[in-house]
């Protein structure tokens, strides 16, 4: 077992504050719920517009880029605050899939794509399905004389990017090869969450540009797997935020039996334990983004733990706001569900929080 | 003062006084220094340095083998009284109290649960009443922690039965040496007696030992209750420290009875264990930062205690044949102990002493209720009594 050496501030700094405050007035102003719920219904409109203010108005995609490269020299930890508010507005943009998985993988070896990913010109997706985690064997695809070749499914952010990295198993390793979302055959699957499309990629000899050489390439993807989970914790921080928040705002007022039914005791102690569980998530979270951003030698440990443990309470959350929201909470009508679809399709994504456990019980030295 | 700084005023100190000689003076001494507790503020022991410096501080007399205050035998005095006594006490209290508090000449209990008033406190029936500069006290208390190890407690008692219940208190400190005091131990499930009932008769409290105004003792317990929370629930700072790394070696240790299902609970029981730690670190750095024990103390105290009896009980499993053998010396006979351990001892003890853990400090129960009201702001329970005189209350 190791034991951690520094002592990471798990609070928010003023400047972080300033960021939250920023990104939330943007959401509030221009994303409405009911167009998160219009994407299930095949409107992906919010989308873009949606991204591009992000982007342009306050330059979240190079938060993790250093200056040099074209970024914001700024770090996981103004990142993670980025992903709590979005999680908190289950917005579908591709904050996670591009401006931090893509962008890890390509900061092993920086190049003009970067710049273009941090600037917010391009906007790039790992081509991997959404389900592989850092612990997990990673697949690649092949290539020949005429080109890369191959199928890949359930890949997150694929639909907004404009430049794909594909995984290509070469000698010695995995190459991650740039390649145009124009040359490859994008197809949308009817998802879980649906804030957060999936997509099945089918290549049929295609050329890319080399971005992470073969020596480099595992490597890479595996440290924008762990960035992606380290950071994914805080999305579901703000997920398990809202739904504890709104539910406990309703219960104060609807009324039964004669009186608020957020006075019954079983309800209060329910809501008491998530919130409990909530606190809970908000250390482990900040302890895996402060952990990034120090590159502190603890992050495997924080990654795991944080969405071991996040993954679950935000689950937990959005399943105690629907039961706890009575008939309303299972209406189309009320975002409740829209919640509940990005916790559970977050629990899965880049390894379930069992496959997080499985990879501490080694890192922890509690062996099976 | 920066960190550094007071690296070194440490290393002065201990070049200055001999870390073998006397251990009360050389305590005494620390404290003068300002070096028993830095948040505290100077001529109080402290040198009003943030809270999270103290962990240094401590570490550099531990290495150099310096005699410590032994604060497992005054959890209460140093978690519970001495905060309450900075915060409420007169500058004369807290000359009196705090250095020998801190030393660990001087050990306190709380005297404020009673037979009648546990999760409602604020019901309490002791009597104290006024007596030309000082206060005569009749009453009895229960469950006692370390009661026959203390020079002193810290009281509640009722000054005006006239009045609703939460405004008719007065806080105090009680002298556990007058002759009116008497101790009884309470055995527990553990078979040992590390509570006790507490009679009081006749009690004489000097008016200097209020802490307070005269029927503020409400408000002043709060503040007590909000830092044993604190106490209890905090802590740990190191990964695997307390009840999650004994279990952890337990399962190390035992390669024979490992199982996928126990696997699991571990497993799980180590991430919820090390989340638990990192909130504690990040309520510690809200305190560091200038924030007051608050109902969030609440919530660490309600994770501790499932955690120290889920752990405690995995452990039983673990150990399979041993863990049907309370094998401990003295075994199940009778005793006294000097401090209170949730952690020492063997496998058995910890699963039976954890068992208290819900219930001492405040209920999980009664937690949850503080959360849900204080920090979620839903509905109170009703209150049938509130707004009663004490003396009309049903009983
Ligand atoms: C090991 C140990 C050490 C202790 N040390 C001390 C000490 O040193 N000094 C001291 O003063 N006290 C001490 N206590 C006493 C402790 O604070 C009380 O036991 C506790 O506050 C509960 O009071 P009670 O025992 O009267 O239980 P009750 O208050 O009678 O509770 C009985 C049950 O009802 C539940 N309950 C009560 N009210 C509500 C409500 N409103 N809503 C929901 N559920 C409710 C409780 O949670 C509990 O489950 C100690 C207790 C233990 C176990």
């Amino acid at each position: 077992m190791n034991q951690p050496t520094t002592d990471l501030d798990l609070l928010y700094t003023d400047l972080e504050d300033d960021l939250r405050s920023s990104v939330r007035t943007l959401l509030a102003a221009r994303l409405e719920p009911a167009a998160v719920a219009a994407a299930y219904d095949g409107d992906r409109s919010a989308s873009t517009p949606l991204w591009r203010a992000l982007a342009d108005e306050i330059g979240v995609t190079g938060l993790l880029v250093p200056e040099e490269h074209g970024g914001a020299g700024a770090s996981a930890r103004e990142a993670a605050v980025v992903l709590e508010e979005l999680g908190r507005s289950v917005a579908p943009v591709p904050f996670l899939t591009s401006a931090v998985v893509a962008t890890t993988v390509l900061l092993a070896e920086p190049g003009e794509l970067l710049a273009e990913l941090a600037a917010g010109g391009r906007t790039a997706a790992l081509a991997m399905p959404f389900s592989v985690g850092p612990d997990a064997d990673l697949p690649g695809l092949a290539v020949d004389g005429a080109g890369i070749s191959g199928r890949i499914t359930s890949v997150a952010g694929a639909l907004e990017a404009d430049v794909l990295l594909v995984p290509v198993v070469a000698d010695g390793g995995l190459a991650i090869h740039a390649v145009a979302a124009s040359d490859v055959r994008i197809e949308p699957v009817v998802s879980l969450d649906m804030s957060r499309q999936l997509a099945d990629l089918t290549l049929a000899g295609v050329r890319g540009e080399v971005v992470v050489g073969a020596g480099a390439g595992e490597e890479a993807v595996r440290r924008g797997l762990l960035a992606g989970a380290a950071l994914m914790a805080s999305e579901q921080l703000g997920v398990a935020q809202w739904c504890l928040t709104t539910t406990v705002a309703y219960l104060k007022e609807r009324r039964q039996f004669g009186r608020v039914v957020g006075g019954f005791q079983a309800l209060k102690h329910r809501l008491a334990d998530l919130y409990v569980e909530v606190e809970s998530a908000t250390a482990a979270a900040r302890y895996a983004a402060a952990a990034l951003a120090a590159g502190d030698p603890d992050l495997p440990v924080a990654a795991r733990l944080a969405q071991a443990y996040c993954g679950e309470v935000a689950v937990r959350a959005a399943e105690e706001a629907i039961q706890l929201h009575g008939g309303i909470g299972m209406t189309w009508e009320h975002p409740a569900h829209l919640y509940l679809k990005r916790a559970k399709a977050d629990q899965i994504a880049l390894g379930t929080s069992g496959a997080h456990r499985a990879a501490l019980a080694t890192l922890v030295d509690l062996p099976g | 003062m920066n960190l550094d700084e007071l690296r070194r005023r440490v290393q002065e100190f201990l070049g200055a006084h001999d870390p073998a000689g006397d251990p009360v003076a050389f305590l005494r001494a620390r404290y003068d220094a300002g070096l028993a507790w830095v948040h505290f503020p100077e001529g109080r022991g402290g040198l009003d340095l943030p809270r999270a410096w103290q962990a240094e501080v401590d570490a550099i007399f531990t290495a150099a083998g310096a005699p410590d205050n032994k604060p497992h035998t005054n959890g209460i005095g140093l978690g519970m009284a001495a905060p309450t006594i900075l915060a409420f006490g007169t500058p004369d209290q807290q000359d009196r109290f705090l250095r020998p508090l801190w030393t660990g000449e001087e050990i306190w209990c709380q005297l404020f649960s009673e037979p009648g008033a546990g999760s409602d406190l604020a019901a309490v029936a002791t009597r104290a009443v006024r007596d030309g500069d000082g206060w005569v006290v009749n009453g009895q208390k229960v469950w006692t922690s370390g009661a026959h190890n203390a020079a002193f407690a810290i009281l509640v008692a009722r000054t005006d039965p006239g009045v609703p219940k939460h405004r008719g208190l007065t806080y105090f400190v009680c002298p556990m040496t007058d002759p009116g005091v008497e101790v009884r131990p309470l055995r527990q499930i553990t078979g040992e007696a590390e509570f006790n009932e507490v009679f009081l008769t006749d009690v004489r409290i000097p008016d200097s030992f209020r802490l307070g105004a005269e029927g503020d003792g409400w408000r002043v317990a709060t503040a007590t209750l909000n830092n044993e929370r604190v106490a209890i629930g905090g802590g740990a700072v190191a990964r695997e420290a307390g009840m999650v790394g004994i279990v952890a070696d337990a399962w190390r240790a035992h390669p024979e009875r490992r199982t996928p299902e126990l696997h699991d609970r571990m497993l799980r029981l180590w991430v919820d264990s090390e989340v638990a730690r990192l909130t504690g670190r990040r309520l510690g750095q809200r305190l560091a930062a200038g924030a007051q024990p608050g109902p969030e103390g609440s919530a660490m105290k309600l994770t501790f205690a499932r955690l120290a009896q889920q752990l405690s009980g995995l452990e039983l499993e673990i150990l399979g044949e041993e863990g049907l053998r309370y094998t401990s010396e003295p075994g199940w006979t009778m005793r006294r102990p000097d401090r209170v351990d949730f952690t020492g001892r063997d496998a058995v003890y910890r699963y039976l002493r954890a068992k208290g853990n819900s219930i001492e400090g405040g209920t999980s129960e009664i937690l949850r209720n503080v959360v849900a009201e204080r920090v979620l702001g839903l509905p109170s329970e009703p209150r049938v009594d509130k707004d009663l005189p004490w003396k009309d209350m049903p009983r």
